[in-house]
């Protein structure tokens, strides 16, 4: 078997009828769509229609979308141009288990002099919603909570914490980058103001991304330049990677159901079977609110690192919690702030599926990945230790 | 993605010697799981003080298995004052050099190396020397002394990549530097003052450094810890929510409990658990 990839959550295939949809517009489309002349002008056609993809699989108006580079750039815009409307309010709040494009976004802010508060989740990765509501003040400028969280894929009631904070006159972001395309979105019926969506997670390409910005809502660009994006961020559009953005928002919106039945069937199978076949592992997060392409599974006693790595022989992709993998020494800010102890926070691996991924490939995941945890154990001191330890109780 | 050699993936997926010696002249154990990474090494000599057998049981990254491998590959055959001159870097290049943020796996087979020939020698297990700089991987001065010195480091990466201090929450890396300059002889060290303390105030003092400094760093973890009593020097304590049942508690509580009431209260002080 070739790749087996089932680290969606990190970055996706590009659909080939996205890449059909774009590759003219990286060759004989090449006009800028501010051109006055149709050469020009029928690229911008081109992207008005991306744009309408775009905000018909989030449920929003075309005006509501701004294209940009990516989730990271959608999140800082909407939180400096937040600040910056409001530049009397000093504080700020997000969660303890979010993406590091706000995260450290946060504790830059933090650094500048805002008071930042950092909403704690439970052993189940769900949100402290008593904490985040009782920390809200008058000087509270801006709230910004992920959709679903990249490493376990617990999903947050991003609508119900939008409609009390903007019951309190805050302006609610939400870094959804995970959750669309695997869930349903109505951001008309919400009262969400601000939304990162990043294009390479739903098999459009890297480069691209886009900030839902509600109407009305008080605003001030990142990118000071020319009038594109209705004078919201400056620069030539990205034009291919725009179109590329809009089927792929077309085709998600008709895979849903897929993602939902097929894709969480495959999860399903993989979860169960991992854990029916391997001892001393369970699931991070609660299963009940999860994005259904997304499990995330702790093997006590063995380093995510020599999964992976052990896994990359048989050409299987995932990734994991682990501190050895990313470079950092500490494992899992999200699988730490969950209180996973250490026996499993170094030893979680996270498996996110898309609609590519067969039942076949689950297959084949289920045949190689027990031996290896058994290999690991069987080298690990306290692997050991925890037998010899059960043997005495039994 | 690591740069890992062929020669590292050969003895992380093939590794040699994995298992325990069931009736060994010396075992060193050092790592944690709180660390991820922790490795226990086996030596059986022979009546002439040779290294007859060395096996190894590795919880880590694959650079870590690679090297406990390296290791017992190394030293099997070789008498003991040998083995005993064997640096964190032989062990490097003997697998064909490591990735430098890895070189810590080195370090740790090393470590356990020395541990391992203590034990056969029957030396008591040397006390932790120095004070704690880095509490996340509960690092200590003498430590970091000792490996910018054997190496030649030169910048807090480096030692991150030895010693994983500094990598964790950052706190201490203005420490490191110091370090690092002091080493390298550009400052001299600053003594600490000595001072003397009433009951009353040893007491009082210790409150507050709980209330001020350790508490807030252990409920952001989801522990917490109370002050019992305080005799003498003796300071009584009881671990609470997570810490109570976490398996690095009794490293938290001496690297980092004690080392801070030591640092903010008074050099003499012991921390001991009330179960």
């Amino acid at each position: 078997m070739g790749v087996v990839y089932v680290d969606n959550n990190a970055t996706t295939k590009v659909a080939p009828e996205v890449v059909e949809e774009m590759l003219p517009y990286l060759g004989e489309h090449y006009g800028n769509p501010s051109s006055i002349h149709s050469f020009g002008g029928d690229v911008g056609r081109k992207i008005t229609r991306a744009r309408q993809k775009v905000a018909s699989l989030l449920g929003a108006l075309p005006e509501e979308i701004i294209f940009t580079s990516c989730g990271t750039e959608s999140d800082s815009t909407a939180i400096l141009a937040t600040l910056d409307a409001y530049p009397d309010k000093k504080h700020i709040v997000t969660t303890r288990v979010e993406h590091p494009a706000v995260k450290n976004m946060y504790e830059h802010l933090s650094r500048k002099g805002y008071r930042t508060t950092f909403v704690p989740v439970d052993r189940k990765g769900n949100l402290d919603l008593e904490y985040l509501y009782r920390n809200l003040t008058d000087d509270t400028a801006i709230v910004s909570i992920m959709w679903a969280n990249n490493e376990t894929g617990v999903i947050f009631p991003v609508e119900e914490i939008a409609r009390t904070v903007k019951g309190k006159g805050i302006v609610f972001h939400t870094d959804a980058v995970q959750a669309v395309g695997k869930i349903p979105f109505n951001l008309n019926n919400s009262r969400i103001d601000m939304l990162s969506l990043s294009g390479h997670k739903l098999h459009a390409p890297k480069g691209v991304g886009v900030l839902y910005l509600r109407k009305g809502t008080k605003f001030s660009p990142f990118l000071i330049g020319g009038h594109q994006e209705g004078g919201r961020r400056g620069g030539t559009e990205n034009v291919a990677s725009m179109i590329a953005l809009g089927k792929s928002a077309e085709l998600a919106e008709s895979n849903l159901k897929e993602e939902n039945d097929r894709v969480k069937y495959l999860r399903d199978t993989l979860e169960t079977g991992l854990l029916e076949s391997v001892s001393n592992t369970y699931v991070n997060g609660d299963t009940k609110h999860r994005l259904p392409n997304t499990t995330s599974i702790a093997f006590e006693y063995v380093e995510g690192e020599s999964i992976l790595i052990m896994m990359d022989q048989f050409g299987i992709c995932a990734s994991s919690g682990s501190a050895c993998t990313s470079g950092s020494l500490e494992p899992s800010h999200v699988l730490r702030a969950m209180g996973v102890p250490f026996t499993a926070a170094h030893g979680s691996i996270r498996f996110s599926l898309s609609i590519y991924n067969t039942e076949s490939e689950i297959d084949f995941i289920l045949e190689k990945l027990p031996p290896v945890i058994e290999k690991l154990r069987q080298m690990s001191p306290f692997w050991q230790e925890f037998k010899k330890q059960s043997e005495q109780k039994s | 993605m690591w740069d890992y050699n062929s020669k590292v993936k050969d003895h992380f997926l093939n590794p040699r010697n994995v298992g325990e010696i069931p009736d060994p002249d010396g075992v060193g154990e050092v790592g944690s799981l709180a660390c991820g990474d922790a490795l226990k090494l086996y030596i059986k000599t022979d009546d002439q003080n040779r290294i007859k057998d060395a096996k190894f049981q590795t919880f880590g990254c694959a650079s870590a298995i690679a090297s406990s491998s390296a290791l017992t590959e190394m030293i099997i055959g070789l008498p003991l004052q040998e083995a005993r001159k064997i640096t964190n870097d032989d062990i490097a290049d003997y697998l064909g050099g490591l990735p430098k943020e890895k070189m810590h796996c080195s370090v740790m087979g090393r470590d356990a190396l020395e541990k391992a020939i203590a034990d056969i020698k029957g030396e008591a297990e040397k006390p932790v020397e120095g004070q704690i700089v880095c509490e996340c991987f509960g690092v200590t001065d003498r430590e970091i002394e000792r490996v910018v010195k054997e190496n030649h480091l030169k910048t807090i990466e480096d030692v991150t990549g030895y010693v994983k201090a500094g990598g964790g929450c950052g706190k201490c890396q203005e420490k490191i530097q110091v370090i690092l300059d002091t080493v390298t002889g550009q400052k001299k060290p600053v003594g600490k003052k000595p001072s003397k303390l009433t009951n009353i105030q040893k007491i009082r003092l210790i409150e507050e450094t709980l209330e001020r400094e350790i508490k807030p760093s252990l409920q952001k973890d989801g522990g917490d810890i109370a002050l019992i009593d305080v005799e003498g020097d003796r300071v009584f304590v009881k671990l609470q929510g997570t810490c109570a049942s976490c398996a690095a508690s009794q490293v938290t509580l001496k690297h980092y409990v004690e080392t801070r009431l030591r640092d903010l209260v008074t050099p003499e002080l012991t921390v001991e658990e009330v179960q």
